[in-house]
């Protein structure tokens, strides 16, 4: 890390250097300009001090020091969030979490892991292979993104369908206050009493403090997995067949669907074996044991038939389950071959709901003459058209800003929210009336003022505040190896 | 099936006020303040949709009556309570079932509810859908919160696939043999001497798992197992007719320890939500939910 030249050095630069150390602290203009942005489309941030803490109580440091010198913190883990969470307004401490990346502890007997809050999701698998255990999470930029990022924005991911999103698989946390104050929360033996300030705590979107320890449950991995393809001709057959799966009473582990485009951009160079000639391929899986498995690949199969499914292929080995899901993995880093610039959608809408939502968001993009691709969590009626199109283009923003609030519209309209997975951060905020009413709004602020009554940590975020920061503007790059 | 606006006016703006369910665990976390006026959630099941699996219910409607609705298409809540208690008490207490362990906590059911605030005004907490991230999540903060936050009128529940069957089994093994013959069982307790088991799923699953279980000794028990409320915060190992929850750590008791002491810090954050939502106190006052 570039060491600071300047003559006359911030008196709150000087302070951290002392709490961290001179090569975890700096405001060079380079580290200032990396860290002002996220992966989302938001610009115009602006980082303070960025500071890369080791420890628990070096956090605390860190955050005493805002409170001491009257200045905002921000907590920022990979930088691969999509709404803005960890975009820095008005220059704030930057605390970043990446070198906060110990697995602490493992106890196999009971399912939890204690880990610090930068360790990557993918390390944390990677580390659990062969115990028979996992964390179920698995957000497509898994690869990348932190343990203490899914916690504050309460990640999902494909196989959290019948597994439950992050705030199901968190135990307890250890938490610094905005106020500086360490409090653990939850509890990994038995419930804890009182109010349930963990399950709050998860899904702030690092407005409530910093998580600091975060012990995970860890799930079983299960004794058999069938993982299907079907192929339809009509995107509408297999949203139709998404809804039936679920009324059957089935609840697969995963339900991904991809549109058209999105396996022409994928298969050439994924070799997945998508037929390129399907208007939609969905991928369902199931896991358990064997008998349950069988009974609902069952299901599945004739639901599909009946709603036009060309073909259903069952996963023969492992090498061609890779294969399937890797199609699927890589559908992000494909798509941005095709444009240089993306804008990732996150509403959620009734599954019943899907095709007609779905047959709407092309009209938008055809209206405003854009590409979109539909790769998504259907299985939870969690849409994520990907408009991609080339910001040179005089004009492109706007129409793609205009695109963004229409399918934000129609998704509330069709009795759905705002976001399923991304969260709010600074993206979202403005849509949030459109959502809740102000009294609803009031009871989310009063949460938000009893963890942090200052609105020191990450503030600006969230709930609409009137300040802007930040401009939904130009895209940024893809972080390395994640997917959509 | 009494209105939003008909509970919120019930409610009104300045009297101290309570909501009473089933009346199962009425004196959970203190006794209530005398002159404290008390009212009922509305009752019934006002819209179900297996498709999404969700169902939009009142917070008076018995959760035994929706467990019954749900089971013809196959589907559950995972909630608890015993005979008369009510979806709103459930939900207050936030009683997790004895199954938690396979079927998710109490904290994960809730998505959306219409509540009545302190100032008397109506307000929506989550969204409709299965997923979501939209904001704070309110939801979570009036599970357990012992309707010390804001009373609860409507609420819209998370529906789960309802398992073909299920077993209790007993014994005496330990816990690492019991996970060596079954992928999550729903219930592994304990109760000092001796273990049970509850699997449950697709029926040629569990018959396998149970012959598994029995040659290695368990029995099979030929009517549920009783099991007294869960005791939030509660570790002890001398359980005097409870279990101790082998997967999870929850214990089940019907000796509620009233000593149990959340931290300082735990204690200061409570008291500032509490002092944020209500500020008079007027809402279920001289209730503690820790
Ligand atoms: C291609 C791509 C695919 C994606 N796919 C998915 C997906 O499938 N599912 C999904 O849910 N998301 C997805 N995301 C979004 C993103 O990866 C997740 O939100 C992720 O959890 C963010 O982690 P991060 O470490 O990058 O956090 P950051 O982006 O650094 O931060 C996100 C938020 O968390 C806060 N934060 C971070 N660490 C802490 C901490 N220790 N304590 C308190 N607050 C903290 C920040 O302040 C910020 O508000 C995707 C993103 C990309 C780019
Ligand atoms: C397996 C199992 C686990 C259980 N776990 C627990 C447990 O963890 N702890 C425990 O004490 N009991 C537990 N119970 C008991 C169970 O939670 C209660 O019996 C029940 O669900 C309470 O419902 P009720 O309608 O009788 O509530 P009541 O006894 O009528 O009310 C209980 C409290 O909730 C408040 N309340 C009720 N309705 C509303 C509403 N609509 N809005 C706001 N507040 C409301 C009341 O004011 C009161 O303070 C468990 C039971 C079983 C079978």
């Amino acid at each position: 890390m570039r060491k600071s030249q300047r003559k006359v050095k911030d008196p709150l630069l000087i302070s951290l250097i002392k709490a961290l150390s001179e090569d975890r602290v700096t405001d060079g203009a380079a580290a200032r300009r990396i860290y002002s942005k996220d992966a989302s489309v938001i610009e115009g941030g602006r980082a303070g001090v960025i500071c890369f803490p080791e420890d628990t109580a070096e956090v605390v440091k860190c955050v005493s020091l805002a409170n001491e010198y009257d200045r905002e913190f921000v907590t920022r883990g990979a930088g691969t969030g999509l709404a803005g969470g960890s975009v820095p307004c008005n220059d704030p401490i930057v605390i970043v979490t990446t070198r906060m990346k110990k697995i602490i502890d493992v106890d196999i007997e009971k399912k939890i892991a204690w880990v610090q809050p930068g360790v990557v999701n993918l390390d944390l698998s990677n580390f659990l292979k062969g115990t028979g255990l996992h964390f179920a999470p698995d957000p497509s930029s898994q690869q990348a993104c932190t343990i203490g990022g899914n916690v504050a924005n309460n990640s999902g991911g494909p196989h959290c369908l019948a597994y439950g999103v992050t705030n199901s698989h968190i135990a307890a946390l250890e938490v610094v206050l905005p106020d500086s104050s360490i409090v653990q929360l939850g509890s990994i033996e038995g419930e804890a009493r009182g109010y349930d300030l963990r399950g709050v705590f998860v899904g702030g979107e690092g407005t409530l403090g910093v998580a600091t320890r975060i012990a995970v449950r860890l799930t079983e991995d299960p004794p058999e997995i069938a993982t299907l393809l079907l192929d339809f001709s009509k995107i509408t057959d297999a949203a139709e067949t998404v809804s039936q799966i679920i009324a059957n009473g089935v609840l697969p582990a995963a339900l991904e669907l991809m549109d058209r485009n999105v396996v022409a951009a994928v298969e050439p160079f994924a070799k997945a074996g998508y037929p390129l000639d399907a208007e939609a391929v969905l991928i369902a899986e199931v896991d358990g044991l064997p008998d349950g498995v069988s009974h609902e690949v069952g299901i599945i199969t004739d639901i599909a038939i009946n709603n036009g499914a060309r073909e259903v292929r069952i996963a023969a080995d492992e090498e061609e389950r890779e294969r399937i899901w890797k199609g699927r993995k890589s559908a992000f880093g494909a798509i941005a071959k095709i444009k240089p610039d993306y804008y990732l959608h996150d509403t959620v809408i009734p599954r019943g709901r899907l095709a007609e939502v779905i047959e709407k968001v092309y009209k938008i993009a055809e209206t405003h003459d854009l590409v979109v691709m539909n790769v998504f969590h259907a299985g939870d009626g969690n849409l994520h058209p990907l408009l991609v199109f080339d910001a040179r283009i005089p004009g492109t923003l706007e129409k793609v800003k205009k695109a963004g609030e229409e399918i934000v519209r129609i998704s509330l309209e069709a009795g759905g929210v705002l976001s399923g997975e991304h969260g709010i951060g600074l993206e979202k905020q403005r849509f949030m009336s459109q959502q809740f009413s102000e009294r609803d709004l009031e009871a989310q602020d009063a949460l938000r003022r009893s963890f942090d009554p200052e609105n020191r940590s990450n503030p600006h975020k969230v709930l609409p505040t009137g300040s802007s920061c930040g401009e939904l503007n130009s895209l940024n790059e893809i972080p390395e190896g994640v997917w959509i | 099936m009494k209105s939003m606006e008909e509970f919120r006016e019930e409610i009104g703006d300045t009297s101290f006020v309570s909501v009473r369910g089933g009346g199962t665990r009425w004196n959970l976390g203190g006794p209530l303040r005398e002159g404290t006026i008390i009212v009922e959630a509305p009752k019934g099941v006002i819209n179900y949709k297996p498709e999404e699996m969700i169902v939009r219910v009142g917070a008076g409607t018995k959760l035994s009556t929706l467990q019954d609705d749900l089971s013809e298409l196959k589907q559950e809540v995972a909630l608890a309570g015993f005979s008369e208690s009510t979806v709103g008490g459930s939900l207050a207490v936030g009683s997790s079932s004895h199954r938690r362990a396979r079927i998710g906590a109490a904290c994960d059911v809730l998505l959306q509810a219409d509540c009545v605030g302190a100032d008397g005004k109506q307000f929506v907490a989550g969204g409709p859908t299965v997923k979501n991230v939209t904001g704070y999540d309110i939801c979570r903060l009036l599970v357990s919160s012992l309707g010390t936050l804001a009373l609860i009128g409507v609420v819209t529940l998370r529906t789960r696939p309802k398992p073909e069957i299920g077993v209790w089994l007993k014994g005496e093994l330990d816990f690492g043999e019991i996970a060596n013959c079954c992928y999550r069982p729903a219930s592994v307790l304990y109760d000092g001497s001796k273990t049970f088991v509850f699997i449950e799923g697709y029926e040629a699953d569990v018959e396998k798992e149970r012959v598994f279980l029995e040659k290695v000794g368990m029995t099979v028990m030929d009517r549920a197992l009783e099991i007294p409320p869960l005791q939030k915060g509660e570790t002890k190992k001398d359980l005097n007719g409870g279990f101790l929850d082998l997967q999870t750590g929850d214990v089940y008791s019907n000796d509620a320890n009233s000593n149990i002491e959340v931290s300082e810090e735990v204690q200061r954050l409570s008291n500032r939500i509490k002092q944020n939502f209500d500020p008079t106190g007027r809402l279920n006052p001289g209730r503690k939910p820790h």
